[in-house]
């Protein structure tokens, strides 16, 4: 069993603090994705796991126990690195295996070792070459090997798929989700970027600026973002943003410009007055025929069309700020034209201005009932 | 290198330019290469007047000379000696500061020092502090009389200009090697270290395997330096002595052209030397500088 137990670990060098005191527990078989963009401390977070990091506060448990003060061979944890780190005067094999040479596995034992991994992952014919006569896929390819070969309790990867191009990058995923059903050992993998962690997570951990934003399954985490920074990362595009006021009656939100939208009371009964963000899907947006009747809905300007082959976003703007909608056919607006778009009242979320926290709605049970 | 590649429109800029740096080179190098060859095959008279032409009789007195074959195995002994000493000492000293053990940045300085010290003024601090009497090594002395007298004992004498030698040449070594630990990729012995390998077995697996093209080219450039530049250290602490127990290559010329009045054999001498150290150079152009370099 290895679990892994993440307690207040935080991390500083000299008097920077990097990470401040994160919780995480990671169930035994588990691929848990660290997202957050660059310097929020999710490979720092990553390395303190490997060992390769000292941790400067709280403690780090692997299958239960603390492994704080243990070399990183002693911790049962494999890692693939982001430049692959292969040893570039070694070839494909010896790279392969080196890890089981330093455990002292005899030659013939090893060489078989080697041989059968390497094939799992289409590598049995490039043994002998040096890893500078490969491609990038393959030479990620000898990095997983390398990790795979002693069957660790833990895999750990350090945003292993950045240096790939577009197209190979979604096949080492696919290998590498396929990998986790086979092996079935606790993974935990970083990276920023946020397709790659919805794809492959059974769970998120968003980081930001050295602190847990939230942990949660990547639908729930894209559903309910728990913060305005969560909700501008999750999701291409991210939660369109809105700067807005609650009036005194708590059930209705005005724009800078005016532009006024009704609040469902179910969900949000009692709202106090004042500024908020508001958050709205580019999906859950519509935008009808200018020449449909009487209209409750927002107005807003056409600027450009970003084509995505299953549909379109429409990049606008409202209220000075700026405004995606997802289309499914294909909309010739001219620049300046101006759009009526439909806006759910029950699509809204809300966050508090001043801490970036999302203000909760009161069916959260019944949601996650439903879900359940 | 195509591209990005400053020309000069016209010829006359570019020589003008050039000028100086080949005189400096010309006058310094080839004009005395050159009188040194001339003299080789001829007999110079040490008080001035007509040359006369002799063939490779010079080179016959040289090579029949035992006393010569001495100065090359003492200069050979002598170079490899201090080659292995001062790369050790400086690989040991890069591995430290690599590893950053607590100080390693005032160290980081203070290695790099001897190399801008003279040579003569290195075999001055080292035939004092050497010396049989009252310097620090005379403790030596004190227990066991008589086990350290350099200008007695020969191979006291080829320790004690060894010594000095390496010491000087660590501090070169010392910085190539420290960068070339350091451009090796430090997720590279973090990989080694998920892999189970310890410090010793990163450094014996990872790397040394990486630094060997730094390793072969100060190899070269240590055995070049051991043979050339060795004067000023001899001439100061013992003079070639005792008994020419250090009287290196480089040496030998000096005292057999200057002190012997004998330019011609010396000429002979300069001219084995210079094709020596041409051949360690094209050793190093031909095979060091073309090894496989990792990307």
């Amino acid at each position: 069993m290895a679990q892994i137990d993440i307690r207040n670990v935080s991390k500083s060098y000299g008097k920077t603090q990097v990470v401040h005191g994160v919780d995480i527990a990671i169930a035994d078989g588990e691929f848990v994705v660290i997202l957050g963009p660059s310097g929020c401390g999710k490979s720092t977070l990553l390395r303190m796991i490997a060992g390769l990091e000292e941790i400067s506060g709280g403690t780090v448990s692997i299958g239960g126990e603390v492994v704080n003060d243990r070399e990183p061979r002693e911790r049962g944890c494999a890692m693939v690195f982001q430049n692959y780190a292969l040893y570039p005067h070694m070839s494909v094999a010896e790279n392969i295996g080196y890890g089981l040479k330093v455990a002292g596995v005899p030659k013939q034992a090893r060489q078989a070792r080697v041989e059968a991994v390497a094939r799992t992952v289409g590598l049995d014919t490039f043994l002998d070459r040096k890893p500078g006569q490969l491609s990038g896929g393959q030479r990620q390819r000898v990095a997983m090997a390398r990790a795979m070969i002693k069957e660790p309790k833990v895999f750990l990867f350090d945003e292993p798929l950045s240096n790939l191009d577009a197209k190979l990058r979604v096949q080492m995923r696919i290998e590498i989700r396929k990998l986790h059903q086979r092996l079935k050992a606790t993974s935990v993998f970083v990276t920023h970027d946020q397709v790659e962690a919805m794809t492959l997570a059974d769970r998120l951990v968003i980081m930001n600026k050295g602190v847990i934003e939230q942990i949660g399954a990547p639908k729930d985490v894209y559903d309910r973002p728990a913060s305005v920074f969560v909700a501008g990362f999750i999701g291409a595009p991210g939660l369109n943003l809105l700067d807005a006021t609650i009036g005194a009656d708590g059930l209705t939100l005005s724009l800078a410009d005016g532009q006024r939208l009704p609040v469902d009371p179910a969900r949000h009964p009692a709202l106090k007055p004042g500024p908020v963000t508001v958050g709205i899907r580019a999906e859950a947006l519509t935008i009808r025929p200018a020449a449909a009747g009487p209209h409750a809905g927002l107005r807003a300007s056409f600027d450009f069309t970003e084509e995505l082959g299953v549909g379109q976003h429409i990049h606008a703007e409202i209220s000075g700020q700026p405004l995606i909608i997802h289309v499914d056919g294909r909309h010739p607006y001219r620049p300046g034209s101006a759009l009526l778009l439909d806006v759910p009242p029950q699509e809204l979320q809300l966050f508090d201005q001043e801490t970036g926290l999302r203000i909760q709605e009161t069916d959260v049970l019944t949601c996650i009932d439903e879900a359940a | 290198m195509t591209g990005k590649r400053v020309t000069f429109a016209g010829t006359w800029l570019a020589a003008l330019l050039i000028a100086p740096q080949l005189l400096l080179v010309f006058t310094f190098f080839y004009w005395p290469a050159g009188e040194a060859l001339y003299w080789s095959f001829t007999l110079e008279p040490p008080f001035g007047g007509e040359n006369q032409w002799v063939g490779w009789q010079n080179f016959k007195t040289v090579f029949d000379d035992p006393l010569y074959w001495n100065s090359v195995r003492i200069s050979i002994t002598f170079a490899l000696a201090s080659t292995a000493l001062a790369m050790g000492m400086a690989l040991l000293l890069a591995l430290f500061v690599d590893r950053q053990l607590p100080g390693h940045k005032a160290y980081r300085f203070v290695y790099f020092w001897p190399y801008a010290v003279a040579a003569p003024a290195v075999g001055l601090a080292f035939r004092f502090i050497f010396a049989p009497d009252a310097g620090f090594v005379s403790a030596l002395n004190q227990w066991y009389p008589g086990l350290w007298n350099p200008a007695r004992d020969g191979i006291d004498a080829v320790i004690l200009i060894t010594l000095a030698n390496a010491w000087s040449m660590i501090a070169y070594n010392f910085i190539f090697f420290l960068a070339g630990l350091q451009s090796i990729p430090r997720s590279l012995t973090e990989a080694a270290a998920m892999d189970g390998s310890g410090v010793l077995r990163r450094m014996a697996d990872i790397q040394f395997p990486l630094l060997a093209p730094t390793f072969f080219f100060l190899v070269v450039i240590n055995l070049t330096d051991s043979f050339v530049n060795s004067f000023g250290i001899v001439d100061i602490t013992t003079a070639g002595g005792p008994a020419r127990a250090t009287d290196l290559m480089v040496y030998k010329i000096y005292s057999d052209g200057f002190k012997g009045k004998d330019y011609s054999l010396a000429a002979a001498q300069s001219l084995v030397l210079m094709l020596l150290v041409v051949s360690l150079t094209f050793i190093q152009f031909r095979f060091v500088e073309r090894r496989v370099h990792y990307s």
